[in-house]
């Protein structure tokens, strides 16, 4: 019973999903349960909340590896809930003035540090090993000189030809790689519909 | 004894970041500027199909990036929304990330003050609803079931920008500025090919490759794709506005030259200190 329930919503829930593009009458429930997915959807924000809660306090009880960051994380969790709730999200009140001066500043930095990490990453692994590695390594330096102004000023034509390395090569790998995946899932898809692929219900089987 | 290029070669890793950090602050402190050449490409097609759509068309604009990708995504928001609105086309944003609301509430308030727009008649905010590939389905039937109110709480079924607009086949196009999942491809396979409306797009560099068979298919009019797209859209939208605010990718560009540049170095001297290791080993096979 407890495989049978769950495997035949999941069929169903599939079968009604692709019968709404072919039988005009089951489009309405199709309707309906994307009404749920969003109903449903909103619920796992307040699931990652609680969950985010539960395990930073279990961190600082038992004193886990780092647990000195979890109280600032469950104070800025708190902070912004709180702001939010009881003095609303417009621009000018707290909640807006914590994410202009102290969110979006902390999430550029973090973006930001990549840059550092690529160099120095680029510089100790990137090597013209072999000539499948050197023609990577020449495709990127014309892509990364053909990306920037300095391109066209050492010659005019590095931003057609790194246009041209986006516009095919790339373009074919990527189709390629598109195809390959949207396979893929539709193959999943089906075999979790007809209950082949169980392993989303937990477990091994 | 190790060679002075083999000693290159094993180079402190804080030596580099600190050439990095140079190679990003030098060129912004001094303000230094270089022309942005403007090409036919991704971003000038879709500066073409914006200046195709007549005055009073409607765009939906989602925002759907959050804090951290904002530096290369926040200027092309801006410049997008300068060029709606200098032409008097009509926005509708919303956001497939939650904090993407805040982020477009701010480009579009500021560009809406500097240009004299109203909001309610030139351009709305609907706010963030979860959901993402769903959502844009439900939106496909009816925009007011999915967003009875903006991010305001007005709403929407009184609002003049809404005029007219009922789903999403209502709208000229529909331009994503995403940072990943859900976003463009959510946008192009949800909405574009499902309801025929053109589908405009900005993302990160990073991510910008993986959308050429997009632009390749006609899928999408138009990609901006990182610091350069938003530069590349600032300069178009300032050559033809006397008036227009500066923007923050056109500088952030000769950083990013001299960034690219230092990165090349590094990755030459790299290799040239692997090659006389190599060398050195056994030769060259």
């Amino acid at each position: 019973m407890r495989l049978a329930i769950p495997l035949t919503i999941t069929f169903v829930a599939g079968m009604i999903m692709i019968l709404q593009f072919f039988v005009p009458a089951t489009q309405s429930l199709g309707e309906s349960l994307q009404e749920w997915y969003m109903i449903v959807a909103s619920f796992a924000i307040f699931l990652g909340a609680m969950n985010l809660i539960t395990v930073h306090v279990h961190k600082i009880r038992f004193k886990a590896k780092n647990w000195k960051y979890s109280p600032v994380t469950i104070a800025g969790f708190a902070g912004m809930v709180l702001t939010g709730l009881f003095m609303g999200i417009e621009a000018g009140r707290p909640f807006d003035f914590m994410f202009t001066t102290m969110m979006v500043p902390m999430g550029a930095t973090m973006f930001s540090l990549l840059a550092f990490f690529v160099a120095s990453a680029a510089f100790r692994a990137f090597r013209a090993s072999n000539w499948r590695a050197t023609l990577l390594l020449a495709s990127a330096f014309i892509v990364m000189l053909g990306r920037v102004p300095i391109g066209s000023m050492i010659w005019n034509k590095i931003p057609l030809v790194s246009e041209w390395i986006m516009q095919v090569p790339n373009l074919a790998g990527q189709r390629a790689v598109m195809i390959g995946a949207a396979m893929g899932m539709v193959a999943t898809s089906l075999r979790m519909i007809f209950g082949i692929e169980r392993s989303y219900l937990g477990g091994t089987d | 004894m190790a060679t002075f290029i083999e000693k290159l070669g094993t180079v402190d890793r804080r030596v580099i970041f600190l050439l990095m950090a140079l190679a990003v602050i030098l060129p912004l402190a001094f303000r230094m500027n270089l022309p942005i050449p403007i090409e036919q490409g991704p971003s000038k097609d879709l500066y073409d199909a914006i200046e195709a759509l007549p005055p009073g068309s409607r765009v939906l604009l989602s925002f759907d990036y959050d804090p951290s990708t904002m530096p290369e995504l926040q200027p092309m928001a801006v410049a997008l929304s300068q060029h709606l609105m200098t032409k008097d086309i009509k926005i509708v944003s919303m956001a497939l990330w939650p904090m993407g609301v805040s982020l477009g509430n701010e480009a579009l308030t500021m560009v809406g003050d500097s240009l004299g727009r109203e909001e309610y008649v030139d351009w709305v905010n609907l706010g963030y609803k979860t959901g993402g590939g769903v959502l844009i389905v439900r939106m496909g039937s009816n925009i007011q079931t999915v967003f009875p109110n903006d991010y305001d709480g007005n709403p929407i079924a009184d609002m003049p920008v809404m005029d007219g607009v009922n789903k999403l086949g209502d709208f000229d196009m529909i331009i994503s500025l995403s940072a990943g999942d859900p976003g463009i491809p959510a946008w192009v396979m949800m909405a574009g090919d499902r309801f025929n409306i053109p589908i405009g797009g900005g993302c990160t560099a990073v991510s910008a490759p993986q959308f050429y068979p997009y632009l390749g298919t006609g899928q999408m009019v138009g990609l901006l794709g990182g610091l350069k797209g938003a530069a590349d859209y600032e300069t178009m939208v300032r050559l033809e506005e006397d008036n227009a605010a500066p923007g923050t990718a056109t500088p952030g560009m000769a950083a990013q030259s001299v960034a690219h540049l230092v990165i090349m170095l590094f990755i030459i001297i790299g290799n040239i200190a692997y090659l006389s290791t190599r060398q050195k080993k056994g030769g060259l096979r």
